[in-house]
This record gives structure tokens, C-alpha cells and sequence, in this order.
């Protein structure tokens, strides 16, 4: 599986506006935080903020605020605005009869993969992923304190 | 009173876990009775119904007498309601698997979802296992139940080690 930038910018505003859902924070805040480009975020957040998961706030000291269900919303949630989680078969030549039997082979088989796929990212809410988030950071912390828990 | 030691029906390990918003009850966690069985037929509602009573008796029959520490059947109670159950057991070398809990049923009762039962009813079990002495807890869910998958994995789990394969038998 290969996550486009946009899921991975979306999940990463997402993330970090849902992890305090009081909290507006602007493009440059989200980009600067985590390294990324302001342009291409800038595209996200009207993708969000169309979908109702993300809220522009105007005026001074405006940004964007978290309007979604953290413990409802899914990892799939997001991903879906911006790409199709479907494996392809990059067939050169289509149509060729010789090739039906094992093409329908690999589809059944990449079928199979794809539930997993959708059974493992639309079960993963919000919620769920910052509390691992939090875990791995907290863990990372006191490996680096040398006070591993 | 430590839970973990094979507790007989006499001596129930009750524990008042939280108050529900509307009732103010207490929420009890305890081992199932036999009185319990009728709500809990009444609140499992996958497959046929006719059926469960006599699964649900065999259920009771091998985990529902609390006194083995490795086989654990609870009920979540509130107001005198049953709202819930959570069953599991140690299992050891199927599929080659060192001794590990399973836990192979889970319901909260559809009005009172969201307030934080099935929670309380699967901290209290995994505590159990520990004491029976497992450190890995296990499940298996219909791959479309996405409530019951979604509530396992906000609990920590993933996915495991092992991986389901089925055919139809022609
Ligand atoms: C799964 C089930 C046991 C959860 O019981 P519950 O008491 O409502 O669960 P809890 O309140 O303890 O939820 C704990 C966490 O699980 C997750 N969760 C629970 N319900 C969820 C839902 N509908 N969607 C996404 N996550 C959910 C949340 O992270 C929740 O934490 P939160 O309350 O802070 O958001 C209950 O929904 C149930 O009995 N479902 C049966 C469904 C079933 O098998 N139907 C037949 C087959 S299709």
C-alpha cells in the first residue's frame, strides 16, 4: 500500500487538530510543525474543510478547528477524501483473452487484500491512533531519558 | 477480596466500576448466574435465536461456575438489569500457540452502548487472565462487524500473529 501525500498531510492536520479540539491552528502553523509544504496543505484543508471534518474559522487569529467525531472517525475517513484504497493491475494489454484466467486469479487475491486493508483502516478511529500516538511518544521519551518503562 | 482467586457463587466478586448517566445506577461486573441466561439470550442478537438457549446453557454449563481462574464468563449489571456480558478463557498449543486468553464473546445491551461498559467488562477480564497467567489477550470478529473491531482496537489490540483460513467443504 502506498499512501499519497495528500491522506498523509490530511491524517497529520487531522491528527493534530483532533488531539485538542478547542485548538485553531493556521496552514503555516500545521506545515511549520511538521515540515511540509504550505501550498499543498493549503489544497488539504479546503478538501477537509468541504468534507465538514475540519472548520475555517475567519478573523484575526483564525484557522482551522476540528469538526469531526474523534471517536467515530476513522483512519479511512480521512484517506478517502483524497484517494481510492484499491490495488490496480497496471495491464498493458487489455483485452487479451489470454490473459483473463490469471487476471481474474490476481483480482480475486488483490480483492482479499484490499478487505484487510479496509477492515484494518476503517476500524482505527482518531481516537485510537493519538492514544497509540501518545504511547509511542511517551515510550521514545523515556527510551531518550534512559529510563526505559 | 482478590478476584482472582477461584471465586465460588457465594462469594461474588462485585465491583462498582462507574455510575451510568441516566440511572445513577452503579455498573456491577460479576460472574453469570443462571438467572442471568434469558437476558443474555436476549441481548445476543447474532445468528438464529432458537438456537441459543441451549448454546448459551452449554456456555454457563463449562465457564459459568467461576471456579476455575481460567475460564471466565461476567455479566455487566445495572438497576438490576443485565446490560452486558464478556466471556474468555486461557487456551494452551491449539494451533500451536503458547498459552494465551481468548476472549470469544462480547455484548452491551443496544441502549446502553457508548457509556463505557464493554470497557470496564474487558478490563476486568484481561485483569482475570493475568491472573491466570497469561500476558496476551486474544480475539476473532466477523471482519464487517466494524463496531466490535473498532472497540477491540480503541482497547489496543492488532493484529496478531496468526492469520484465519476457511474454504467451503465440497
Ligand atoms: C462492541 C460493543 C460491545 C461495545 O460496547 P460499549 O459498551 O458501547 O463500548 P464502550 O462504551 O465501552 O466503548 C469503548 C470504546 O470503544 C470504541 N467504540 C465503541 N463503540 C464504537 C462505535 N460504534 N464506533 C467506533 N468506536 C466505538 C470507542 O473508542 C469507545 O471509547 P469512547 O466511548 O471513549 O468513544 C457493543 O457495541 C456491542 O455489543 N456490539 C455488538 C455488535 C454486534 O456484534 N452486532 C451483531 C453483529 S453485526
Amino acid at each position: 500500500m502506498k499512501l499519497n501525500k495528500g491522506s498523509l498531510f490530511a491524517l497529520f492536520a487531522v491528527l493534530e487538530l483532533a488531539g485538542n479540539g478547542d485548538r485553531q491552528l493556521s496552514t503555516t502553523d500545521i506545515a511549520g510543525k511538521y515540515g511540509i509544504s504550505t501550498h499543498h496543505l493549503a489544497k488539504v484543508m479546503r478538501n477537509l474543510v468541504h468534507s465538514g471534518l475540519v472548520q475555517a474559522v475567519r478573523g484575526v487569529g483564525g484557522g482551522y478547528r476540528f469538526a469531526g467525531n474523534v471517536s467515530r472517525t476513522t483512519l479511512l475517513d480521512v484517506i478517502q477524501l483524497f484517494e481510492k484504497l484499491e490495488s490496480e493491475l497496471d495491464m498493458p494489454n487489455q483485452g487479451n483473452p489470454a490473459c483473463e484466467p490469471i487476471v481474474a486469479e490476481l483480482r480475486s487475491i488483490t480483492g482479499e487484500i484490499d478487505d484487510l486493508t479496509k477492515a484494518i483502516l476503517d476500524t482505527i478511529t482518531l481516537e485510537t491512533a493519538l492514544k497509540s500516538t501518545r504511547l509511542r511518544t511517551e515510550a521514545a521519551a523515556s527510551v531518550a531519558a534512559g529510563t526505559p518503562s | 477480596m482478590d478476584s482472582r482467586e477461584g471465586s465460588s457463587l457465594l462469594s461474588l466478586p462485585i465491583m462498582v466500576l462507574k455510575y451510568h448517566m441516566a440511572t445513577k445506577d452503579p455498573i456491577l461486573i460479576r460472574n453469570a448466574v443462571p438467572t442471568d441466561l434469558d437476558a443474555i439470550i436476549e441481548i445476543d442478537d447474532v445468528g438464529p435465536k432458537e438456537e441459543k438457549p441451549a448454546y448459551w446453557r452449554g456456555i454457563f454449563s463449562h465457564y459459568g461456575s467461576g471456579e476455575k481462574k481460567e475460564r471466565i464468563f461476567l455479566v455487566a449489571e445495572t438497576g438490576g438489569e443485565i446490560v452486558g456480558f464478556i466471556a474468555g478463557e486461557v487456551r494452551a498449543w491449539e494451533f500451536g500457540s503458547a498459552p494465551c486468553g481468548w476472549c470469544f464473546a462480547l455484548a452491551v445491551s443496544p441502549k446502553m452502548r457508548g457509556a463505557g461498559i464493554a470497557k470496564r467488562m474487558f478490563d476486568e477480564i484481561r485483569r482475570r487472565l493475568k491472573g491466570a497467567g497469561v500476558t496476551t489477550v486474544r480475539t476473532m470478529v466477523d471482519r464487517n462487524n466494524k463496531v466490535t473491531l473498532s472497540f477491540f482496537r480503541s482497547q489496543g489490540l492488532r493484529s496478531g500473529r496468526y492469520i484465519e483460513l476457511e474454504r467451503e467443504i465440497d
